[in-house]
């Protein structure tokens, strides 16, 4: 591993055309969308407009024609997904299916399995949600409990997950649970992932209030729940390796340092067109921050383009990325004085309100600071 | 072109600017032989055309050259060179051979064709043969050409890093030419393009701290254990090798686009992000290496001392900082994300 693997990469002109295209169609759906909703970024949910991107082809983008797919470029995914950010525009719903679940599926899935769930995720109707983390284990994943036992007719699970993005909202959850013995198959051998059909008998779902009130994460309980043959993906035992072969796409996209952009809009709309010399210089500094980790994000999707599997270059983006971003509310705060407000108050206020309460929470999804810098130093030959 | 370079100056700079001579040539002893292998193995013209002895290499292609330069504290006004002499291609001059420098802090006045006045902080001003500068011209602006031999005094300083940065006093010196500033060059262009060598000079003396850090934390053992085992210094090579990838790519992104016109925009959010990661990197090290990192013996201080220069040298931080700042809230809050997609055809307005 080495910082080589950052290297500079521009977007193709085929990708960067459909920027336009986007703009255009987001300024018309979006038009009087409130801002403190546009800082909802990828925590906003609304199926309709998930269909709508659906109906226009950019969803499922990278996936091949005859899974509804549009075999295009990782870039051009890239460019609909950061100016669907940078707008606010309310994601959410098919947000982890797109980014993760359907790569997921297309790569270790059987054709059965991508014909029966990929056409759906890219109309915009077929929501997933991620199961890893569970009570006891977080940081440590190698030592989750939940388990599916094999039966005649397929799989028994029992279990919990918990921190479950928008398993209220979502139809299926992909999971990692142990299939085997641990003693036996070692610390990261014996899991399997599953995708579980979230309507089934015997899983519970309950959502877990966030400390602004709001409800994005969940905890999902599984009680006897009978999976058949085909709700395996990929090999039983390498859940592990299946896991982490998704963490390049987890962490190194745009989501990963534009969860306050929103309020970089309201900052600037604030301070106006003469920033006296701290404003100037402290949006000067959040703009060649961006700047530069856009650029990072841009080299490990040239990686990815290649069939490469940046994991390591994508935890330094996660991390750079996530520190910026509960840095904005800190630094913008001191930029324009109009204290957070929620409920009322100028957009700025409503903003700030919402991201700062938020901003702890984007070093701990997908993927705590402590863990990703450990995953680094490993790439460095330290550990 | 661009991995011939990589493999030639690395080479070079590997065998002949070891620790022991950069330490040397700090004590103002002028690296002629350095200079001789750079001169002999076309590094010093790269930029310039074939028919002069250069290699018409573009900033993509010489940024690798500057990199290694940084990476190696190479102890020579190398990058400068390639600097002025890519400016007098632009105005028509035409590149030169020998020992040329830039300079972008000046009082120099023109009066009946000869100036008078100051250059000051001239990189290599007492070694150079050639410096070239901008100069305020009754019409404008003109780009000149100047012998230091014709200054009438130079008063020797140097930077935090040992590094020559000469005051040269002219009192009507005739330039060895001279001519108007083409229009779509900014009056700040050697400010803006000393910026974009410092950015990419920064990044490469990160790679090296980040090399040599990594590789002190394995050997040196504490605790019955090389202090790499334990995860407080994980953590802080991990935040160092951050900063040194934030730092590389930041400066290749201005490199990248500056082949036709310096994407200032670009270099300008390079500078910041270099020398906001220098702070922390430089900080990092030492704190990794500890008391045998202070020493005058150990190599660390040769990086460490010219990222502490490096940062504020063509604008610092928050120069450029101000500038993105000024266009960016000018743009608006609905000009702000196209401004950030299109950064790269971006151009900031440089006040003098």
């Amino acid at each position: 591993m080495s910082i080589s693997q950052f290297k500079y990469s521009t977007i193709p002109d085929e990708a960067e055309a459909l920027r336009q295209e986007v703009r255009a169609f987001l300024a018309e759906a979006l038009k009087g969308y409130p801002a403190v909703k546009r800082a909802y970024s990828w925590m906003g949910f609304d199926a309709q407009f998930s269909r709508l991107l659906g109906s226009r082809g950019w969803l499922g983008m990278a996936l091949p024609k005859q899974y509804g797919g549009g075999e295009a470029s990782p870039f051009a995914r890239y460019v609909i997904i950061e100016e669907l950010l940078a707008a606010g525009a309310p994601v959410s719903a098919h947000w982890i299916a797109d980014r993760q679940s359907a790569p997921l599926i297309l790569r270790f899935g059987t054709e059965a399995q991508r014909e029966k769930y990929l056409p759906p995720i890219c109309r915009g109707e077929s929501y997933f949600c991620i199961g890893m983390s569970e009570p006891n284990s977080g940081s440590d994943l190698a030592s989750i409990t939940s388990n599916a036992q094999k039966t005649e007719a397929g799989w028994l699970l029992n279990g919990q997950k918990v921190w479950t993005t928008n398993a209220q909202h979502s139809h299926y959850m992909i999971a990692l649970v142990r299939t085997g013995d641990k003693e036996e198959s070692g610390r990261h051998g014996g899991m399997s992932q599953f995708i579980i059909d979230l309507s089934l008998p015997g899983v519970t779902i309950r959502p877990i209030a966030d400390l602004s009130g709001n409800e994005h994460f969940n905890e999902v309980f599984f009680d006897n729940v009978q999976l058949d043959n085909d709700a395996l993906i990929g090999a039983e035992g390498n859940g592990w390796g299946q896991v982490t072969a998704e963490l390049a796409f987890e962490r190194s996209g745009p989501e990963r340092f534009l969860s306050s952009i929103a309020l970089i809009h309201t900052a600037i709309a604030a301070i106006g067109k003469q920033p006296d010399a701290l404003q100037a210089r402290d949006i000067g500094r959040i703009t060649a921050r961006l700047v530069t980790l856009r650029n990072m994000s841009l080299a490990v999707t040239q990686q990815l383009s290649e069939g490469q599997n940046p994991a390591w270059a994508a935890s330094c983006v996660k991390d750079l990325g996530n520190v910026f971003e509960q840095d904005l509310p800190e630094i913008l705060q001191l930029l324009v004085e109009d204290q957070p407000q929620v409920g009322g108050g100028s957009d700025h206020a409503q903003v700030l309100a919402y991201l700062t309460q938020m901003a702890p929470s984007f070093s701990l999804r997908g993927g705590t600071r402590e863990i990703l810098r450990g995953i680094i130093a490993r790439g460095l030959g330290l550990r | 072109m661009r991995e011939l370079f990589e493999s030639t100056i690395e080479r070079l700079l590997s065998d002949i600017a070891t620790p022991e001579y950069v330490r040397a040539a700090e004590q103002n002893v002028w690296p002629a032989d350095l200079w001789r292998a750079l001169e002999e193995n076309g590094i010093t013209l790269a930029g310039a055309p074939e028919e002069v002895g250069g290699s018409e290499a573009s900033w993509a292609d010489l940024f690798v050259i500057v990199r290694a330069a940084g990476q190696h504290a190479a102890p020579v006004p190398l990058v400068e060179m390639l600097l002025g002499n890519w400016l007098l291609e632009q105005c028509g001059i035409g590149s030169r051979s020998g020992i040329l420098t830039v300079a972008t802090d000046s009082t120099l006045t023109c009066s009946a064709g000869a100036l008078s006045g100051e250059l000051r902080y001239v990189p290599w001003g007492r070694n150079a043969e050639l410096v070239v500068t901008v100069v305020t011209s009754d019409e404008g602006y003109d780009v000149v050409l100047l012998e230091p031999a014709a200054a009438e005094r130079i008063v020797e300083g140097v930077n935090v890093a040992g590094e020559p940065r000469d005051i040269l006093h002219f009192s009507a010196a005739l330039p060895l030419a001279s001519v108007p500033l083409p229009a779509g060059l900014s009056p700040s262009v050697l400010l803006a393009g000393g910026a974009m060598l410092r950015s990419a000079q920064i990044a490469g003396a990160l790679t090296a701290i980040m090399t040599l850090t990594s590789a002190y934390a394995g050997e040196r053992k504490q605790f019955g254990r090389p202090i790499s085992a334990f995860q407080a210094i994980q953590q802080q090579l991990a935040v160092l090798a951050e900063q040194t990838a934030a730092a590389n790519i930041a400066a290749e992104a201005a490199f990248a686009q500056s082949d036709t016109a310096l994407a200032t925009f670009s270099i300008a959010a390079a500078k910041v992000s270099t020398s906001d990661a220098a702070s922390q990197a430089t900080s990092i090290g030492h704190s990794v290496h500890g008391a045998i990192g202070f020493t005058r013996e150990y190599s660390l201080h040769l990086l460490t001392r010219r990222l502490w220069a490096w940062r504020s040298e063509f604008g610092s931080s928050t120069y450029w900082s101000k500038l993105l700042g000024e266009a960016v809230c000018n743009a608006g809050a609905e000009g702000f994300w196209p401004l950030i997609t299109q950064s790269h055809n971006e151009q900031l307005p440089i006040s003098e």
